[in-house]
């Protein structure tokens, strides 16, 4: 089971959430904090597991964590999971946020947290590994924008014009903190299928 | 409308959307709280509104605002709201607002019930997808309980994305509604072999969750997973399989034994290495589940531990992560396999990682041996002085007391190093393990006789440096040691060289800022300090000195008095008072030192720690009643006014100065024992040597221990380890030197010290301890119950989902579910009386979705006709469960209104899931057999086992639809196949002492007399049998072969060999052909010509076997055949590779075409009456076997089945692939078998008696 997922820059700051067991507002954030305390001051080239995240509970839970340029993609899961099968997964997910947000960098993860909660869900489920190909994953998520877009249909489209005017003004909208990188070697593990 | 929506959306467009919001923040850096608590009343403006796409906005933004922190949660109603919009876009913000904040507590949630439900059934896949994402972060007992049959429904939806999603959140039902696991399993069985692999995933998913926390109900899926396991290219798949297989083997070795091969085939095979790792993982679980530690399982540890090796060789710190990780379960039962690697995990202890040193330092553990213990504990005492962070310190500082004091101090050879050791650790600044090290430096000073005198130097050391310790309160973990040194220096006091001394350190004012319980200890042991002092003093002329000290004391103590700490203030004002009774005494020239004394004598035995715990109150003990009577008179009142705050029990003076009344001391002595022996309390000591003597008078009792004299007592100053390195070397040295001598003059050491000699190497046993140690063990109270110290914690929300789901499954002692167990269907509560039946089930239904698969249709009509059948045939019993099913709504309508055909449809016990759980033995029985492992080897029960099983659970189902039962057979002979494989003709002798199989009989109601496949439950087991037979052998490789019938296609026989590797090279390239003949000929793949061989698809490492299975299309199958083969193959040894050839020959006989088919007494009947057979008959004498013996021979061999079985009659039948029907009738008299046979084909009938004939002749 994965007990929580959460996405942090390299500063801490939450960029996503998501708990699969329930805890108050105030908790959530220590264990956020917590976990950035844990994960930061581990330097570039050591292994990405982790044990003694204390505040979630259950003692066989570990942290498997990958660090993206700005952010990090922290997994906590117990003993049921495989290790370098979760790894795999956080590649699965960050290539997948690359394809949906063509050439994904932190800005996209700022503004459109809903959207990476919604490609999120197509991959996990209440704590549970539901895809693990990323065809299948984008095709899911495409389908719903499509018919997200359908709805809104002409509607939609005054708050779209604005919502791109909006952005035009954006003088602090670098394109360039790309998490890129994301090729990042890990010997040996299967593409799953 | 058109105009207002965009009217309203126009409003929008000047909201702040989530990006502006973000945004926002962004730009109010320095007063972000109060920016945001601006929005939230915007927010909470916007969620007033009625349009519902301004609320989906509010609440997009709600979400976010959630995961900075802020609660949320007063939104929950308005989030309901978004949810249940008919827009798929603002439904998706709802579901996840409320998976984000939602939880148990939340009250608007059972306001969701319906909306979910109506969301559920949604037309649209997404609206059902997102409602089952969310759900599955919310799910409450309640929605569980209300919405678990809707989420059945869903695993069979027609879409493939809804079925994973649908079966993956049951999960999360069980969790919460652990009652709706027994109805909902068998279709999550049925998922496993979903044909979309998302779905199949996320059955072994859920499968493997539930399994992990409860792994016996599930071991009956073994085959199921094993078949998976084999035939999955989804390495995810195959991750959480081996992952559950880890879990289930430790529970059934059987299955760990024939999981080695499959497992040691993909190690070698995979090349990912997440799937490498879970293998070698598995293995290992699996070599521990088989302690009995078979040799030939020995290859297997080689394996994983060279694997593991090239894993922590990686320069990826993530595989030598895991490499350490798994490596360390191996050193729990194979420590041996582990130790050659020794270099590398001391130089993991150098990486830079700390998780990987953490790591390697729980490898270490299991590395030491006597020979490198001080080695090792040096490399991590200058890690200690190196680590930066004091959680690593303090980590290591536990493994090297963990590591020392490891099996009794197995490894310590020299006591006076572990205590200098303990020592140089108390200068660790501010470590949490104070305590730790202080109840070593007890442990040690208390069972170690030897050390005592040292260790006492050591600690009077400590104490008199206190004030290091004590300089800073913050870093108080480490004081405690304190509490240890003070104790021991008291109670051993006599081994002190200057007691004066420490008694002055002892009772500093410092100490009164020590936490109480330390300064308690102290005070105390001041005191006993004080009647040592005393002794020593005694017999010289001069009683000034022990005058000064009472004056010191008389001095210190009132500090003590004073103090807040109640415990210290009462022993304090205890012994001050004491003192200055003693002071007079003094001044009176009085002899006080032997009373004194008297108030500390008596020797303190170690006792284990749960010992108390375990005395069991004896039979009629009373525990109110009086033991003895109150004493009529106390011994020793006047004479010790401080007993009650004594820690020991004061029973007799110094054993050294025995001038007390001898008389006296044996009364006393008589009256103890005598009281001993009446109380029940009291811990009577074994007559082991190494119990200390708790009642010795004398200098006599108390066993001498020797001192090697080869090490110096006394280490000026505070010792470092290090010399004792060095000293330790020069003693090694000599003393082998001594023994070399000694070997000469082959004389023996007195006193048992190296007992062996090996003139060799230096081996472990050749360092004998630096000392005699006489480590004294923990006392136990003599019957002692074990103890099942039950841990587990009764929250644990998986231990309602502990069910026993065999019941469920096997055919035996079936438990159909019972009617409370149905799955909840919603009704309309308003309606209190339904019509019964079915119809009025359907009516009280309305929303229930119409799209039932008429599969389901089918089989609620199976049901009914099974009653209309049943009730012809009176079998009252058996049809009471299905029976029930059906007609409970019409008898308890008021008290359920839960009734719909989908319970009965889940009341139905799968008949494929029942044949296959009791089939679990017999596949499992399949494993070759160790030798040594007697009790593992379980009789080969009766073979077929599917029909007889799927027989208890839906006998008539099966007799109406025979087709049913088919492919079921087909699965069971494939079953048997694996089953046989490797079956050697050895264990078929094997003795016969085996466990009784207990499930292949049910004995069924008086009605019922067809007894299955010969067996009965009083009869004794079955010897285990094997079909397999000599194929070739030479001296490379060995060739078994089993012939197996192909249902589904009339003219396939399926031939499986064993190969196995005889030898120690290689064998590859293996090349299997055989010369057609024009009626059997081998199946080729296309392209190929007649002649081509087929490539074995493995190759075999030495002393590997693996099974090859080759397909052969056969014509006519009335006469048996043989076919000429060759097989050819590379031996490939480390130098060279040579071409061998192996020529077999494969015989087919009549009976590899017959396939155990079930058939039942009346369509047997009606059969024979048909006339179109024609009969045969055999004879066999001297058939010495019970009558089921030679049943499951003919089941077994001849592939047939029992059909009825009275007294020593029986009737089997068979049927072969091209759908021959065979009878018998089988009879026994007097170790004579006559066997009538009727067949449609009597040259196939001959056959097949001729070879049953065969197989007799052979036993």
């Amino acid at each position: 089971m994965i007990k929580a997922i959460l996405i942090f820059n390299n500063h801490g700051k939450p960029r996503l959430s998501k708990f699969y067991e329930h805890y108050s507002e105030d908790t959530e954030q220590q264990i956020i904090r917590e976990t950035f305390h844990l994960v930061s001051k581990r330097d570039e080239n050591v292994c990405n597991f982790l044990e003694g995240g204390m505040l979630i509970d259950g003692s066989d839970n570990k942290l498997i964590y990958r660090h993206y340029a700005t952010l990090y993609f922290v997994f906590c899961v117990d003993s049921s999971e495989s290790e370098l099968g979760i790894l795999d997964l956080i590649q699965v997910f960050v290539e997948t946020l690359d394809k949906c947000f063509e050439n994904v960098c932190e800005l996209d993860l700022i503004f459109h947290v809903d959207k990476v909660h919604n490609i999120l869900a197509e991959m996990v489920m209440g704590g549970m590994v539901l895809e693990t190909n990323m065809n299948e994953i984008i095709t899911q998520v495409d389908a719903q924008n499509k018919m997200e877009k359908s709805e809104a249909g002409i509607a939609g489209a005054p708050a779209r014009a604005v919502s791109a005017v909006k952005n035009m003004n954006l003088p602090e909208m670098p394109k360039n903190i790309n998490i890129g990188d994301i090729s990042i070697k890990v010997p040996n593990l299967p593409s799953f299928k | 409308m058109a105009l207002k929506i965009v009217k309203g959306s126009i409003d929008r467009m000047f909201d702040k959307n989530l990006q502006d919001l973000v945004r926002g923040i962004r730009n109010h850096k320095e007063d972000e709280a109060k920016y945001i608590s601006t929005c939230i009343d915007e927010i909470k403006q916007e969620l007033k509104q009625d349009n519902i796409a301004v609320k989906a906005n509010a609440v997009c933004k709600l979400t976010y605002l959630q995961m900075l922190g802020y609660d949320v949660s007063w939104a929950a109603f308005n989030i309901v709201e978004v949810m249940s919009s008919s827009k798929f876009t603002y439904k998706r913000i709802g579901y996840l607002a409320a998976s984000q904040c939602f939880h148990e507590g939340t009250d608007v949630i059972m306001l969701t019930t319906n909306q979910i439900r109506k969301d559920l059934s949604s037309p649209n896949q997404y609206d059902t997808g997102v409602a089952l994402t969310g759900l599955s972060c919310f799910v409450t007992p309640d929605l569980a309980r209300d919405l678990a049959n809707d989420i059945m429904t869903l695993m069979s939806h027609t879409k493939p994305y809804i079925r994973k999603k649908a079966v993956l959140i049951m999960y999360k039902v069980f969790l919460k509604y652990p009652e709706s696991l027994r109805p909902a399993f068998p279709r999550l069985k049925e998922k496993l072999e979903d044909p979309d692999p998302g779905v199949q995933s996320a059955a072994v998913n859920v499968i493997c969750e539930l399994a992990r926390r409860n792994p016996k109900n599930y071991l009956s899926l073994a085959p199921l997973f094993f078949k998976l396991m084999t035939s999955s290219t989804n390495n995810w798949v195959l991750i959480k399989i081996i992952k559950l297989f880890g879990a289930l083997t430790p529970l059934e070795p059987r299955l760990g034994k024939k999981l080695i091969e499959p497992l040691t085939n993909l190690i070698h095979s995979t090349s990912a290495m997440s799937l490498l790792y879970e293998c070698v993982n598995t293995v290992i679980a699996v070599l521990i589940s088989l302690s009995s530690g078979m040799p030939n399982h020995s290859a297997s540890i080689q394996l994983c531990v060279q694997k593991l090796r090239i894993l922590i060789e990686d320069s990826d710190q993530n595989l030598k992560y895991l490499g350490l990780l798994a490596m360390s379960k191996i050193l729990k039962t194979h420590p041996k396999s582990v130790q050659s690697h020794k270099d590398l995990i001391l130089q993991c202890l150098d990486d830079k990682d700390e998780s990987i040193r953490l790591r390697a330092l729980d490898l270490l553990y299991g590395m030491v041996s006597k020979k490198n213990l001080m080695e090792i504990v040096k490399k991590l005492m200058l890690h200690v002085d190196k680590a930066e962070g004091t959680t690593y310190r303090d980590e290591l500082l536990t493994k090297i007391i963990d590591i020392c004091s490891q099996s009794n101090y197995q490894y310590i050879t020299n006591f006076e190093w572990y205590i200098s050791i303990l020592v140089e650790l108390t200068r660790l600044e501010g470590t949490r393990h104070g305590h730790l090290i202080a109840s070593q430096m007890l442990d040690v000073a208390i069972r170690v006789k030897a050390i005592r005198a040292f260790a006492v130097a050591q600690m009077a050391m400590l104490l008199d440096n206190a004030h290091l310790l004590t300089g800073n309160m913050q870093r108080n973990g480490i004081c405690e040691v304190l509490y240890a040194a003070a104790w021991i220096c008291g109670e051993f006091s006599e081994h002190l060289e200057d007691p004066n001394q420490t008694l002055e350190a002892m009772l500093r004012p410092k100490v009164a800022t020590l936490p109480g319980h330390i300064q308690a200890v102290y005070v105390q042991n001041a005191a006993k300090l004080f009647a040592t002092v005393l002794r020593k003093h005694e017999g010289a002329t001069d009683s000034q000195a022990a005058q000064e000290t009472s004056q010191l004391l008389v001095e210190r103590l009132p500090l003590f008095v004073q103090s807040a700490n109640l415990e210290v203030q009462e022993r304090a004002s205890c012994i001050l008072q004491l003192v200055k009774y003693i002071q007079k005494l003094q001044q009176k020239d009085v002899e006080v030192a032997e009373e004194v004394s008297a108030l500390f004598a008596g020797e303190l035995n170690p006792v284990a720690p749960k010992a108390q715990k375990k005395v069991p109150v004896p039979e009629g003990l009373d525990l109110d009643a009086w033991i003895n009577e109150p004493p009529s008179e106390s011994e020793s009142e006047d004479e010790k006014p401080k007993a009650v705050f004594a820690k020991e029990e004061t029973k007799h003076s110094r054993p050294r100065h025995t001038e007390v009344d001898e008389k006296e001391l044996a009364r006393r002595r008589e009256a103890r024992k005598q009281e001993q022996a009446n109380n029940p309390f009291y811990i009577k000591s074994s007559p082991s040597s190494q119990k200390v003597y708790q009642d010795a008078p004398g200098v006599e009792h108390i066993p001498v221990v020797q001192i090697d004299l080869s090490v110096p007592l006394k280490v000026p100053g505070m010792p470092m380890s290090d010399q004792y390195l060095k000293l330790e070397e020069e003693r090694r040295q000599k003393e082998k030197a001594e023994k070399k001598k000694k070997e000469k003059k082959k004389k023996r050491e007195k006193h048992g010290k190296g007992k062996k000699h090996d003139s060799g190497p230096e081996s472990e046993e050749d360092i004998t301890p630096a000392h005699h140690v006489d480590i004294v063990t923990e006392e136990m109270p003599e019957n002692a119950l074990p103890s099942d110290d039950d841990d587990k914690d009764p929250n644990d929300p998986h231990k309602a989902l502990d069910i026993d789901l065999d019941n469920l499954l096997s055919g035996t002692n079936c438990r159909p579910l019972a009617d409370t167990e149905k799955l909840p269907v919603r009704t309309h509560r308003s309606e209190p009386l339904k019509s019964p039946g079915e119809d009025g089930d359907v009516e009280s239904v309305p929303q229930e979705p119409k799209k039932r698969s008429s599969k389901e249709k089918k089989e609620k009509k199976k049901d009914k006709d099974k009653d209309r059948k049943k009730s012809k045939e009176e079998k009252k019993k058996k049809k009471k469960h299905k029976h029930d099913a059906e007609d409970e709504p019409a008898e308890l309508p008021a008290e359920e209104p839960v009734k719909s055909e989908e319970t009965n449809e889940v009341a139905t016990p799968p008949t494929s899931t029942s044949a296959e759980a009791s089939d679990l033995d017999f596949w499992l029985s399949s494993t070759p057999v160790a030798p040594t492992a007697k009790e593992v080897a379980a009789p080969a029960p009766a073979p077929a086992p599917a029909p007889e099983t799927s027989l208890a659970a839906a006998p008539d189902s099966e007799a109406d639809e025979p087709k049913d039962a088919e492919p079921e057979e087909v699965k069971c002979s494939k079953h048997k196949k694996k089953k046989q494989k490797k079956e050697k003709e050895k264990e078929e002798k094997k003795e016969k002492k085996k466990k009784r199989h207990h499930h292949h009989h049910h004995h069924s109601d008086g009605g019922e007399d067809s007894v299955q496949n010969g067996t009965m439950e009083e009869e004794e087991p079955l010897p285990p049998m094997s079909n397999y037979c000599l194929l070739a052998e030479n001296s490379y490789i060995k060739m078994v072969y089993d012939i197996q019938g192909n249902l589904q296609d009339g003219s396939q026989v399926v031939v499986s060999v064993i190969f196995e590797n005889k030898s120690d090279s290689f064998l590859k390239s293996m090349e299997f052909n055989v010369l057609d003949s024009l009626n059997s000929k081998l199946q080729r793949p296309e392209g190929a010509g007649p002649h081509d061989g087929l490539v074995v698809p493995f190759q075999l490492p030495p002393g590997v076997s693996n099974e090859a299975r080759f397909i052969f299309s056969v014509q006519s199958i009335v006469m048996p055949q043989k076919l000429k083969g060759t097989l050819t193959f590379i031996v490939k040894s480390e130098d060279s590779s040579t071409h061998e050839k192996l020529d077999f020959k494969l015989h087919f006989t009549c009976t590899s075409y017959l396939i155990t088919t079930p058939c039942y007494s009346d369509a047997y009947a009606k059969l024979l009456e048909s006339g179109d057979l024609k009969s045969s008959s055999l004879r066999l004498e001297g058939v010495n076997m019970p009558f089921h013996h030679l049943l499951a021979r003919i089941c077994f061999h001849h592939h047939f089945s029992v059909v009825e079985r009275i007294d020593s009659c029986a009737s089997m039948y068979s049927r072969s692939i091209q759908g021959h029907h065979v009878c018998l009738l089988v009879k026994t008299a007097d170790q004579t078998v006559s066997i009538d046979a009727k067949c449609d084909e009597p040259s196939l009938l001959g056959n097949v008696l001729d070879e049953i004939k065969q197989t007799f002749s052979q036993c």
